[in-house]
């Protein structure tokens, strides 16, 4: 309700600001009839701006130091007798309560009186300081208003202001992304460094056994990284080895030889396949292909476990089908009709265009699917979860039970963790791993692009 | 520059230089074509064109943009078999064999008609590499050493030798426009077609790199049956030996390129050639 109030007024004073500003733009040309440097709209939008970022800086203000302001004035409505003699989960817990009965929620057992004073206080309060930031926001947002009127004259560069706003704003969420991936490196790191003070980071990069031993106590158990990235390699060149030369088949046929109706229904259908949440992929693993693994083997004479690399690694590769059928056949497209006429007009055959003309030209974007195609696989979890066996153990048969970096890390960080000790903080020092491993991919495949790219201009 | 400056004066000479005209009405006929239609879908974009092609001469077709000239040019190796939708009518026969035939091959066609097209297209591979193509898939060298000589010979006919015999090993993009445009010509060259088709092939060259084309389209015209498609009258007076105007999807006037420039018979034509339309 309160969120929606702050909407409306400032949608309010969003529409008031800048039709002020734009009407008094319009006098502008009507009265003096000399030229007005910017739009009638630039000058709304910068009245707008004036009165929106007095008000917006005064409720994140509130957004952000309210909640401390609202915590102390709660501690301060407990009577002082029982606040001595709450610890603080006893405080935590009579904070909740008090919240729940200032907001009319109601609370579990019997309300104590100075339960119910106290939040019949606090609410008064949440709604004083509420009303409070919104009345100084508006005088705020008005004083912005008042001044960027004043300020409009025919010379005003609104335009050029507004732009400037723009910029900053663009710039503004472009660092969003780009902090964020800052923010989880970072974070990434240093918990791994916490890990590798339980654990040597040798033990971990090159041991062979994943035994993390889960009970807590001094014996931390053994924390390999190699049958886990034994496991998610092997899963993954499994995938590629099923979704390269179907994907890739599949788009050179949508591209070269079917017939553009045939086109326009299969393109969409192949793009569905990669709208299928994994975890249904995963049961389909599990419940389908495994047994038909296991029954195949068995009818040639094959040790192969229902649950394996080879499933997961099988049902992987058809998930990431569309990813590389699609975005290669987007590549072939591009191809220049000249190359290809240029092909056709020496006498050679489509097969032969296609192999010696489409693919070589097309090959950086096509490389660009496969590792695209790759880090998918290696960060693919749920298929894994269901279909791999979730058997940490080096191994060489893609026959048998595996697990891999994913896995693990469900599998430390589910149920309860504190990250005090290195059973969860290993999965840190995976997740670090893994974002290497596809790292490296992507700049790989960014330097594959970008030295093949002219080749046909 | 010296070099260059003096052919483009030579190949100024235009009509002057160009052969008798009756010297080409006695050649031999190598492609006669009747009553040829095109539809695009529903669109009609050639009406019954009806044209002899005579042997190991230039002949131009000229025509404001969108008048058919390319669409015909390109029925004539079949390259509107790729397009889908193209429907081509009425026939077209290259020393008499209907090229349009069910039992033709058309890679063998392509072989014996090659093309440049428009914007000089070298694949992304070495020089030597895209005129070694259309032998290597027509399997015309049998050693290596055949297939040298193929290339050396195609490229120097192509009067491009001497300016990338250092570099063969090098991508054909890197060269510049006009040497491109060559290159392309010497991988037509290469599979050894009797017929070369041109698209065209200056439209994305300066003046310089189109005069030393246009060069060597006077030299080849003595091994090769030439067609070629330009925007540019004074590349048609220049180069060709017979001319043929298009407009709007139909053959107009069509005759010894002397008589086109000079006496054209049709209104149209005159029209065109003094500039009223087009």
């Amino acid at each position: 309700m309160n969120a929606l109030v702050v909407a409306g007024v400032l949608i309010v004073l969003l529409g008031i600001s800048y039709q002020t500003g734009w009407s008094k733009s319009r006098g502008l040309v009507t009265a003096d009839g000399v030229k007005v440097h910017s739009r009638p709209q630039y000058h709304g939008s910068f009245t707008a701006i004036w009165a929106m970022v007095p008000a917006l800086v005064i409720l994140l203000l509130w957004a952000w130091f309210g909640g401390g302001i609202t915590h102390n004035y709660t501690v301060s409505q407990i009577p002082q007798d029982i606040l001595v003699s709450l610890d603080q989960a006893g405080l935590n817990g009579a904070i909740i309560r008090i919240n729940a009965l200032a907001s009319g929620y109601g609370v579990a057992g019997e309300i104590a009186p100075w339960e119910q004073a106290a939040g019949d206080a606090l609410r008064s309060f949440n709604f004083l300081t509420f009303a409070g930031t919104l009345i100084l926001a508006v005088v705020a947002g008005g004083a912005g208003l008042a001044y960027a009127r004043s300020r409009i004259t025919a010379r005003l560069r609104a335009r050029n202001s507004v732009e400037r706003v723009v910029n900053v704003l663009l710039l503004a969420c472009s660092a969003v992304a780009i902090l964020t991936t800052v923010g989880i490196v970072a974070s990434l790191v240093t918990e791994a460094f916490r890990f590798f003070t339980f654990i040597n980071p040798l033990d971990f990069f090159f041991g062979t056994v994943w035994a993390p031993n889960n009970a807590g106590g001094t014996n931390y158990g053994s924390y390999g990284l190699l049958p886990l990235l034994a496991g998610t390699l092997m899963i993954t060149a499994i995938a590629m080895l099923v979704a390269v030369p179907v994907g890739l088949m599949s788009a050179i046929y949508l591209s070269q030889y079917a017939p553009k109706s045939f086109r326009a229904v299969a393109k969409p259908l192949i793009e569905i396949l990669a709208g299928i949440p994994t975890i249904v992929f995963g049961f389909f693993a599990l419940v389908t292909v495994g047994p038909f693994l296991r029954d195949f083997g068995n009818a040639i004479g094959l040790q192969i476990s229902a649950t394996s690399a080879l499933t997961a690694g099988i049902v992987m590769g058809i998930m990431i089908i569309p990813f590389v059928s699609s975005l290669s056949d987007d590549i072939m497209n591009q191809v220049p009709r000249t190359l290809r006429d240029g092909a056709y007009g020496l006498g050679a055959t489509q097969s032969e265009t296609i192999r010696n003309v489409l693919l070589p030209a097309a090959l950086p974007g096509i490389v660009g699917a496969f590792l695209l195609a790759v880090s998918r696989a290696i960060g693919e979890t749920m298929i894994v979860v269901l279909a791999a066996g979730n058997a940490p153990i080096l191994r060489g048969s893609p026959f048998e039970p595996v697990s891999t970096i994913t896995v693990s890390i469900v599998n430390q960080l589910t149920g309860d963790t504190d990250f005090t000790g290195p059973q969860s903080l290993v999965g840190f020092a995976l997740g670090l791993t893994l974002f290497v491993v596809t790292l490296c991919l992507n700049i790989f495949a960014l330097y594959i692009v970008r030295r093949f790219r002219e080749q046909y201009e | 520059m010296d070099m260059l400056a003096g052919k483009v004066k030579k190949t100024s000479l235009n009509l002057d230089s160009a052969m008798n005209p009756t010297d080409v009405l006695e050649r031999p006929i190598r492609l006669t074509a009747r009553d040829v239609t095109v539809h695009y879908g529903a669109k009609q974009a050639l009406h019954g064109i009806s044209i002899d092609i005579p042997d190991r001469a230039v002949t131009a077709f000229i025509g404001p943009s969108g008048c058919g000239k390319s669409t015909f040019l390109r029925c004539i190796n079949r390259m509107n078999d790729t397009i889908e939708g193209a429907k081509v009518g009425g026939t077209i026969k290259l020393d008499g064999e209907d090229i349009y035939a069910p039992a033709l091959d058309v890679v063998e066609l392509r072989a014996r008609i090659g093309m440049v097209f428009q914007k000089p297209n070298p694949f992304p591979k070495s020089i030597y590499d895209n005129v070694a193509y259309g032998p290597r898939i027509h399997g015309l060298a049998k050693s290596k050493s055949d297939l040298d000589e193929i290339v050396v010979s195609s490229l120097r006919k192509a009067g491009l030798f001497e300016e990338v015999k250092d570099r063969l090993q090098e991508p054909g993009t890197g060269l510049s426009g006009g040497q491109q445009q060559r290159l392309c010509i010497a991988r037509a060259i290469a599979v050894g077609p009797e017929v070369i088709l041109m698209d065209e092939p200056c439209s994305a060259l300066d003046p310089i790199a189109t005069a030393v084309i246009e060069e060597l389209i006077d030299e080849l015209r003595e091994n090769y049956t030439i067609v070629i498609v330009t925007h540019s009258m004074q590349q048609a007076a220049r180069v060709s030996q017979r001319t043929a105007f298009f407009h709007l999807g139909n053959l107009i006037e069509q005759g010894p390129t002397e008589d086109i420039f000079t006496n054209p018979v049709n209104k149209q034509t005159q029209d065109y050639i003094m500039g009223r339309i087009g």
